[in-house]
């Protein structure tokens, strides 16, 4: 059981690309680099949005997560792996999970959607700001056109599923090297 | 406190009911489409008993409240706890229909859009937090809803009259979505401008999807004073016995 959120205060917003912070933050942050989402062991929790903010309150760092998903059974995964960085670095840490602002996959860095391609899952597409706002009222069709295949970078790809393998993730498959993947939905 | 508990448990229900599906969807990507919708859904569920369990501070936790409270004290639409069938069903074991299961999806993913928008503005921020997370997950599990509300509806003549009566047989149990008790009322001040929105949202998809908008009428269900259907209990019993023949087991 993960613990209850916390909301001391907004947590940053958008894209985190290093360095952040002050020198000894930095060596936070350059250290937990090595610590990767477990469902997609390339890239960093930075690089996917989840770290958001290492705090300095000594002889305590405390670590902010947000979780992408409200149900992402990760969630304590994660946690115990920053954890054990930390530790294993000689560094006492808490890790504190933030709900606000709402996790967006807009925050994933532009490496880390590089590094998701490479890996073989289509990275979501940039969110319009209005996403946020507007209501849906007819289920528009994904413009699966537009999702490059990241096996052949074919753009002929469709949607078999809106869901997939994990809650952030839907599926595809490329028709013209018949490969299906994983789609990182826009969220 | 009441509401947020009342969300929660609306959460958990319909999540619980959603993951009979998991290993028995009609589709692998269905089977799959539900458990993730369930687990969203659960996720919704944990967050709001960890914030009552908080408020409550009388040893309550998020698994207290929901593997060891009985029906009455659940506080759930009673849509959410019915099983996947249009007749009156003596279990929910009975054979499930799909076109049940979507129409469900799709009349309380339509209303809650419209709750998690207003909740979002919340003052309270936890409350606030949890409201726009959710209504990113509930646009989604909408979309699927909608899609396949019209693709049953606009479908073949079989699949288009279980759909229809799929929606006819639930339709009368969103008048609990309405019915005025003190805690939804400090909540959602204002239900009818809701109100209005949400049928011409149902409406709008039941025409894409050739399907007639039945009226809601008829006897309203009590569910949030926590009186339920005779399927309640068979829900709660599967759902919660492992915890209780094993209080406190952890792995």
């Amino acid at each position: 059981m993960s613990d209850p959120p916390a909301l001391a205060q907004p947590l940053p917003w958008g894209p985190l690309a290093l360095p952040v912070g002050d020198a000894e933050e930095v060596a936070i942050w350059t250290l937990l680099e090595s610590v990767c989402d477990p469902e997609i062991p390339v890239l960093s929790l930075r690089e996917i949005g989840v770290l958001r903010a290492v705090n300095a309150t000594p002889p305590v760092w405390q670590l902010w997560i947000t979780p992408t998903y409200n149900g992402c059974p990760a969630m304590s995964q994660m946690k115990e792996d920053l954890l054990a960085a930390m530790q294993q670095a000689g560094k006492q840490a808490e890790v504190l999970t933030g709900l606000a602002p709402a996790w967006s996959s807009d925050w994933i860095t532009a490496s880390g959607k590089e590094k998701l391609r490479a890996y073989g899952i289509a990275p979501p597409h940039a969110l319009a700001q209005q996403a946020g706002t507007q209501r849906i009222r007819l289920a528009p069709k994904m413009d699966s056109a537009r999702i490059a295949c990241p096996q052949c970078h074919s753009l002929d790809t469709t949607e078999t599923s809106p869901f997939g393998s994990t809650a952030c993730k839907a599926m595809y498959k490329c028709l013209a090297c018949a490969e299906p993947f994983d789609y990182f939905k826009p969220y | 406190m009441d509401y947020a508990l009342h969300l929660a448990d609306n959460a958990l229900i319909l999540g619980q009911r959603n993951a009979e599906w998991c290993g028995h969807g009609p589709v692998l990507e269905e089977d799959l489409a539900l458990a993730n919708h369930s687990l969203d859904l659960i996720g919704q569920a944990r967050l709001l008993y960890q914030w009552v369990a908080e408020h409550r501070a009388d040893g309550s936790t998020e698994d207290s409240l929901a593997y060891f409270r009985d029906p009455h004290a659940f506080l759930n639409f009673t849509l959410l706890e019915l099983p996947h069938t249009t007749a009156l069903a003596p279990s929910a074991r009975a054979d499930r229909d799909y076109a049940v299961t979507i129409a469900r999806n799709f009349l309380f993913s339509s209303y809650m859009v419209l709750v998690w928008e207003v909740l979002q503005y919340h003052p309270e921020p936890r409350l606030a937090a949890i409201a726009a997370k959710s209504l990113k997950e509930v646009r989604y599990h909408w979309q699927h809803a909608a899609d396949w509300l019209i693709r049953l509806g606009d479908g073949t003549p079989a699949s288009h009259d279980k759909a229809q009566a799929a929606v006819d047989f639930l339709m009368p149990y969103t008048q609990e979505f309405w019915c005025e008790w003190p805690a939804a009322k400090h909540a959602l001040p204002d239900t009818q401008d809701m109100q209005t929105a949400w049928w011409t949202m149902v409406n709008e998809v039941l025409s894409e999807a050739c399907l007639r908008l039945p009226e809601a009428k008829g006897h309203v269900t009590q569910g949030v004073h926590g009186i339920h259907s005779e399927h309640m209990s068979y829900l709660l019993a599967e759902m919660q016995s492992l915890a209780r023949q094993h209080p406190g087991a952890t792995w």
